[in-house]
């Protein structure tokens, strides 16, 4: 589409653009309609068709950029997706650490059972050894979690080209929704019985028994 | 011939657990000479410091991972013959077939019992 703008509508509009302030209503609706004017015959009706659809396609993208924003994708990444690996990283080294401790265990039985009678020693060994076997599930266990997390770190990866992707519009969001943009959510002074149900703590967060007792203590 | 039970065997795994596991196993079974590696080239290294006459590999480690080991030994003229045995979690088809084209003597699959891994060591060593 070649449209030329007359050299007569040119001049009207930079006249009219010398006097922004004071241009009435009615010239700049005069101007547009000698513009349309000037447009036809350029504009088939095809092409009206074609805009429309990018127009529709243009309204669509921006909508679906303000729900991703609000789903805050930027919080996935920063808190969700790396504390879920945290968790299972404790899961892989809470179960290592509870299955030395029973092979230790077994070891010592495993030895006295060399000083106890031929007969009641091979059924110590024979139980040792069905534990034994047993303690595979760490490793099973183990490498399922391993393979989890790596795909957590694949999603993550994904969500913050999400994030670099749409940064503006996730900016633009939180100045919106300032309620939405800081976490946690202000919780109030007494906590309710769902605020309760946390589970186990990571290690790092964890308070220690002595810290319990002293908080228990500090009660008296 | 007999087997020598004195014989050093080498096991490779990166789980502590699973290299205790099979320690424990195999005094039961009477090898007392056991040393550990947690992934292929820290085994790669022990297998030329010293004379072993048996390794038990897992597959899936990192560095070097059980097939590379493996490939390494294979490809190692001190080394070639000798008897290899993997165990790992890794049970496709096309993974038996690879440590087998790459010249395993056996493999035994995650989770594995006491009883496996006589058969697999009997398979591989001779009665014992």
């Amino acid at each position: 589409m070649t449209a030329t703008v007359p050299a007569e509508l040119i001049g009207r509009l930079s006249e009219l653009q010398g006097r922004m302030q004071t241009v009435s209503r009615a010239e700049i609706a005069e101007v547009v309609s000698t513009l349309l004017a000037e447009m036809e015959g350029d504009l088939s009706e095809d092409n009206l068709k074609l805009y429309a659809e990018l127009e529709s396609l243009s309204r669509y993208i921006l909508a679906a950029k303000s729900e991703i924003a609000a789903l805050r994708p930027d919080e996935i990444t920063a808190q969700h997706l790396p504390k879920a690996t945290d968790e299972l990283d404790a899961i892989v080294g809470a179960t290592e650490e509870a299955t030395n401790s029973i092979l230790a265990a077994m070891e010592t039985l495993e030895t006295l059972a060399g000083e106890l009678p031929p007969e009641q020693g091979d059924k110590v060994t024979e139980a040792v050894t069905q534990v034994y076997e047993a303690c595979n599930f760490q490793d099973i266990t183990g490498q399922r979690i391993t393979k989890v997390v790596r795909t957590l770190k694949h999603i993550e990866e994904k969500v913050e080209a999400l994030v670099a992707a749409f940064g503006d519009e996730i900016a633009k969001y939180k100045a919106t929704h300032p309620e939405a943009a800081e976490e946690p959510e202000q919780k109030p002074a007494k906590p309710t019985d769902a605020d309760l149900l946390n589970g186990p703590q990571l290690p790092d967060d964890a308070s220690k028994q002595a810290e319990i007792d002293a908080l228990l203590a500090s009660f008296d | 011939m007999a087997v020598d039970l004195n014989m050093n065997v080498l096991i490779v795994d990166d789980y502590k657990t699973m290299l205790r596991i099979i320690r424990n196993l195999l005094k039961q079974l009477g090898f007392n000479n056991v040393d550990e590696a947690t992934d292929g080239s820290a085994a790669l290294q022990k297998l030329r410091d010293k004379e072993y006459g048996l390794v038990i590999s897992d597959w899936n480690m990192e560095p070097m991972t059980g097939i590379q080991l493996l490939r390494e030994v294979r490809a190692d003229a001190k080394l070639k013959n000798m008897p290899f045995i993997m165990i790992t979690a890794e049970s496709k088809t096309e993974n038996v077939i690879a440590a087998k084209e790459a010249g395993v003597n056996n493999y035994i699959v995650k989770p594995f019992n006491a009883a496996t891994l006589k058969t697999k060591l009997v398979t591989v060593l001779g009665n014992f």
